[in-house]
């Protein structure tokens, strides 16, 4: 067996999703490259090399490559993946967005999501919003496989993999990158935090995100939200948690003002341990808490930021 | 320009579904379906370019049983023109539905394809994707909006880390996210009407394409139950357990 995996890149470095893609990729067994794409990812390419498991790790560097649009990274994909029985990325917007297209252009299926290595072939995957999982056997001659990098722990970086250029390029006529307008955050990424505190359209206002914010620097977590304080413009899109937003399985997650729809269950249910503050005693998200605390938000987060 | 909308029959998105006793699959006799809630929004999308007057044509199509049809008469009621039926009873995956809608593409040169970004039951968002490849056309996926400007189209994609927009030459192929619009109702009137425009069926044998898969369903089971945990009576008695019972602060 010889498995790709495509790492995520975020401004120039490795993020850390791709240390999770790996250890799925071990549980795989075989040889493990990963492919470095973008331009001046040579910092990323680097980290990738120290991921315990990689024996290789190829580098396209080129502005072609940047931004990882899904054209031209079908396109170098389609021209690498020969050789290999497996091509692996993470579930992030970038692996969902490009795998497919290499999927397609090899008349293969896709298995998106995976949580689970039953062996080179079996996978487990949840339908459903997660609530049933699926076993599924993939015959293709090539799997193509997006992670859900919140099932796996992340590898070690002890390793000391050999680094390649390739200089495969493709054209690209068909896209271009015009902006990008990124959240700027000291705090941790939704992903990967160790805590998460998330709002729900019960906090009533963008501006009182902040009762979030102080216990979140205090814990060292990460902010999220449900899709209604989203919709209502409390916060950004990319803080969304659940079936359609991002998938967290922190040690601890708090929600508060969230009522608890299983579209948001979706997104945290796998967290070790689940505190949900809301004044409804009969919200459904009691039923997945392991400490439920009724009151008003606006009395209990700033008494809980104090005393922590 | 014309606009081509694919629209899935999934389960209701307020329906908590079963898994079978025999955990072959999950249950879904005489649960209340409907249309892909991702699908409602590109069928709203394409219906306000023709409103704009981007989009001259509307085209509904969906590759499904006949009970898909129900599905294609709301895309019609809400405001498409005429719809395409590819009849099958078979289990399709994303790879056969995309390379079906490829040979629609290609019958009916769209300017442009909304897809939804994800059907709420597979759960798979790779069908719109698959199509780009196949049809080797651009893509911009988890849009929340989509601005065509001569034989371009901007799209803003909803990713990790924030928004990012990009721009692609037409013909193109575009997945929704949630928030691209908000989908009206169907009107009373505007379901009568849709009962009479036109709609033709077809089977995948009529496109040449062979629906089956090599990825085969070994089971499906529930999830571990989380079990609701306690009730804690103050802020105090929280972090006490927090600290001393669950060990995470
Ligand atoms: C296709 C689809 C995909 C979706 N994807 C997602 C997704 O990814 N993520 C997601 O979150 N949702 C998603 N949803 C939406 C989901 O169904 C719910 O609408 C949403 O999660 C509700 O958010 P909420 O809990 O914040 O709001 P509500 O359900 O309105 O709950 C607000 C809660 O706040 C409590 N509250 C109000 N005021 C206070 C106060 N002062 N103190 C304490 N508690 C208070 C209330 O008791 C209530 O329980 C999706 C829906 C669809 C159809
Ligand atoms: C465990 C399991 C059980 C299944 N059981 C059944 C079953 O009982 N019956 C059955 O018919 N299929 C079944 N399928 C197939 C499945 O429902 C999908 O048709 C297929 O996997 C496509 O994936 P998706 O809809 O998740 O695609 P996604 O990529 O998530 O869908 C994205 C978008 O693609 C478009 N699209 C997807 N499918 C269609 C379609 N059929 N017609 C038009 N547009 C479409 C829509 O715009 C949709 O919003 C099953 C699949 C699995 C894995």
């Amino acid at each position: 067996m010889s498995i790709l995996v495509l790492a995520d890149i975020n401004d120039g470095q490795l993020a850390s999703a791709t240390a999770h893609v790996v250890a799925a990729a071990k549980a795989i067994g075989g040889d493990i490259d990963v492919l470095v794409a973008g331009e001046g990812v040579q910092a990323a390419a680097e980290a990738a090399a120290k991921l315990d498991g990689v024996s290789k790790v190829r580098v396209a560097d080129n502005a072609v490559y940047a931004y990882q649009l899904a054209e031209p990274m079908g396109a170098l994909l389609m021209e690498l993946a020969n050789g290999y029985t497996h091509v692996l990325a993470s579930a992030s917007t970038t692996g969902k967005n490009v795998l497919p297209r290499l999927a397609a252009l090899k008349d293969v299926s896709q298995l998106s999501d995976v949580i689970g290595i039953e062996g080179a072939d079996t996978f487990l995957r949840p339908i459903y919003a997660g609530n049933a999982i699926a076993t599924v056997k993939s015959d293709d001659p090539l799997k193509v496989i997006t992670v859900r990098s919140s099932a796996f722990d992340a590898v070690a970086d002890s390793g000391s993999a050999t680094v390649e250029a390739i200089d495969v390029v493709v054209e690209n006529t068909q896209s271009s990158f015009v902006k990008e307008e990124l959240a700027q955050s000291d705090r941790p990424e939704l992903g990967g935090a160790k805590v998460v505190i998330s709002g729900g359209r019960g906090m009533g206002n963008g501006e009182n995100f902040k009762l979030l914010d102080g216990i979140a620097d205090k814990l060292g977590a990460a902010v999220g939200a449900s899709r209604a304080a989203v919709d209502a413009g409390f916060v950004p899109n990319d803080m969304q948690v659940g079936q359609t937003g991002k998938i967290v399985a922190p040690d601890l997650y708090i929600a508060v003002g969230i009522s608890g729809a299983i579209q948001h269950l979706a997104g945290m249910k796998d967290s070790k341990v689940i505190v949900a503050i809301n004044k409804d005693d009969e919200a459904p998200i009691f039923q997945v808490a392991d400490y439920g605390l009724v009151g008003d938000l606006f009395d209990i987060l700033p008494e809980l930021e104090s005393k922590l | 320009m014309k606009v081509l909308v694919a629209v899935k029959r999934v389960i209701d998105y307020n329906v908590k579904i079963r898994v079978k006793a025999d955990h072959s699959d999950v249950d879904l006799t005489n649960v209340k379906m409907a249309m892909n809630p991702f699908c409602e929004i590109a069928v709203e999308e394409a219906v306000r370019l023709k409103e704009k007057g981007v989009a001259t044509e509307v085209v509904a199509v969906t590759v499904g049983p006949k009970a898909a049809q129900e599905q294609l008469r709301t895309a019609l009621a809400l405001g498409a023109d005429r719809a395409i039926h590819i009849e099958t009873d078979a289990r399709v995956e994303s790879l056969a539905v995309a390379k079906l809608l490829a040979k629609v593409v290609d019958e009916e040169q769209p300017g442009l394809v909304i897809l939804g970004k994800q059907a709420i039951d597979t759960d798979n968002n790779q069908t719109g994707q698959m199509l780009a490849a196949l049809t080797n056309l651009p893509q911009g996926t988890f849009a929340s909006e989509v601005v065509v400007d001569g034989d371009t189209v901007n799209v803003t994609r909803e990713i990790d880390g924030g928004l990012q927009t990009v721009a692609l030459t037409l013909p193109a192929i575009v997945t929704t996210d949630l928030r691209l619009n908000e989908p009206r109702y169907a009107k009373l009137p505007d379901i009568m009407k849709a009962k009479k425009k036109p709609m033709d069926v077809k089977t995948p044998a009529d496109y040449g394409i062979e629906v089956a898969s090599k990825v085969s369903l070994l089971k499906v089971e529930s999830p571990a139950e989380r079990k609701g945990g306690i009730k804690v009576a103050s802020v105090d008695e929280l972090i006490d357990k927090l600290k001393n019972e669950a060990k995470v602060l």
